[in-house]
């Protein structure tokens, strides 16, 4: 499974491009992998705000719904309008095809999330 | 408890098949993926392992009266070499089970029932046996079964056998085929929707016989399909699955099956009392279809609701893979069940908009 360096990442398979106060928040190539394909997202509104471990969005396939959570605290800036025409494109480049971008609230809840290799180290674990 | 391995098991780690712990089977929820799997059964041909269903024969000089005591359906109905389809209930109405029962001859019966529900259904017979000289016996551990569904499965089949297989009608089987170089039961039966027959073999010969068939198949685009699949083909086919539009709360008539439930039939059945009642009275809810207007996918156990009060639930729901649309099945109260009727379906927690229409999805495909 494809893990790329410079993200942060969840135990719930999500990751966080980070960009000053700002990032970007996407599903894993795990996650997507797990999945199968994805023939349904729903998206967040832009201004909604979220606390770490929220379910913010949901991404589902044939035949499950699965929740998207934040991984730190934050305001939703921006949503990718892609997705609900074309969902696949998750399953297609899951660290391209981001599902929001969201203002930072607290910088510092970075910290507590993972490292890529300590992703890939839990990826291991669940194999 | 550990779940148990179908003859195939191995066949499907080879295959890449993801598998998973269903109703205490490790069998394959999909291969190369549901939606690839689902359009090669309505198009061309899937083959599914099936080995973890029940087999029950009943045999015996009562076979016929006991069935007619055990069964909603009219098995007197049923000559050699035919299947019925047909449910098992309780006194009050509620399900044991749906199954298909087969004739062999007048005092020999063959019943596939559900996987989840063997132990219980078994017990339920010999608890029910009462005075007729019957025999009831378990081989499901003795035998593979396999289906192989779409509009491509005759051809294939035909490959590996003499037998002349158009002569088998819908809901006919034939015992004792030379098929694949071994002697297999094959009926025209499925959970699809689409033709399609289904292969019943001793269980050591199952795998040669899985083999043979994706083999012949190959030509004709024959692609292995796991239970993901399963569901959504048979679901779209407004086929019943036990757990979600039947159960032991959810009576026959309520899930839409009275065709399956003969209240004229000359004997006594189980239930046939509270089901006449039911019916007599009038159903309460029943199952309808519905689709959703608004965006989302209905799924299983999600709350239905008018004017935001709860009327009922999603028993199955899919983005259908052939109609593209997210539709469903729902028991709902009978006042708001009429075709064109607008419900709310719940999906986290929001209200979306869905129409009542046809549960026969295919109709106009």
């Amino acid at each position: 499974m494809k893990v790329l360096k410079d993200l942060y990442y969840t135990k719930d398979h999500e990751w966080l491009k980070v960009e000053g106060d700002e990032a970007y928040i996407g599903l894993t190539d795990f996650a997507q992998d797990s999945l199968g394909d994805i023939v349904y997202v729903e998206l967040p509104e832009v201004d909604d705000e979220f606390s770490k471990e929220d379910a913010f969005a949901a991404v589902e396939s044939v035949k499950a719904a699965s929740d998207v959570f934040m991984p730190v605290d934050g305001k939703i800036v921006e949503v990718n309008e892609a997705l609900l025409d074309e969902p696949g494109l998750i399953n297609e480049d899951p660290y391209e095809n981001w599902i929001a971008k969201i203002e930072i609230a607290d910088k510092s809840q970075l910290d507590e999330l993972l490292s890529a290799d300590e992703y890939e180290k839990l990826l291991d674990e669940e194999v | 408890m550990v779940a148990k391995k179908t003859p195939l098991y191995d066949e499907h780690v080879k295959l890449g098949g993801k598998i998973v712990d269903y109703a205490g089977w490790f069998l394959p929820v999909q291969y190369e993926g549901l939606i690839p799997e689902h359009e090669a059964v309505r198009n061309a041909a899937g083959i599914f392992d099936v080995s973890h269903m029940g087999e029950v024969m009943v045999k015996g000089k009562d076979a016929l009266a006991f069935l007619q005591y055990l069964l909603t359906n009219d098995i007197s109905k049923l000559v050699e070499d035919q299947v019925m389809y047909t449910i098992m209930c309780y006194p009050d109405g509620g399900a044991v089970d749906d199954l298909l029962v087969y004739k062999f001859g007048e005092e020999e019966y063959l019943l596939v029932i559900n996987a989840a529900n063997t132990d219980k259904d078994i017990k339920w017979m010999i608890d029910n046996k009462k005075d007729f000289n019957i025999i009831i016996e378990n081989i499901s551990d003795q035998v593979g079964l396999m289906a192989v569904q779409g509009p491509n499965a005759e051809k294939i089949l035909q490959k590996l056998t003499d037998f002349d297989l158009s002569t088998i009608g819908n809901y006919h089987f034939k015992r004792n085929v030379n098929f694949a170089g071994k002697e297999c039961l094959i009926s025209r039966t499925g959970y699809t929707g689409e033709d399609g027959f289904e292969v019943c073999t001793k269980a050591e010969d199952t795998v040669e016989v899985w083999n043979k068939i994706l083999e012949a198949g190959e030509e004709f685009g024959l692609k292995p399909a796991g239970l993901g699949a399963r569901d959504t083909l048979r679901f779209e086919a407004s086929m019943p699955l036990y757990g979600n539009e039947i159960s032991e709360e959810i009576t026959p008539l309520e899930a839409g099956l009275k065709f399956f439930v003969k209240l004229d039939k000359a004997e006594d059945f189980i239930g046939k009392e509270a089901l006449t009642k039911q019916w007599n009275e009038g159903l309460k809810r029943k199952v309808v279809g519905f689709e959703l207007l608004g965006r989302g996918i209905p799924r299983d156990g999600y709350e239905v609701q008018k004017d935001g009060k709860k009327i009922g639930h999603v028993t199955t729901g899919y983005m259908s893979p052939t109609l593209k649309k997210s539709i469903g099945n729902a028991l709902i109260d009978t006042e708001y069940a009429q075709l064109g009727n607008e419900i709310d379906v719940m999906i986290r927690n929001k209200p979306v908009k869905a129409k009542i229409i046809d549960r026969r999805f295919l109709k106009n495909r």
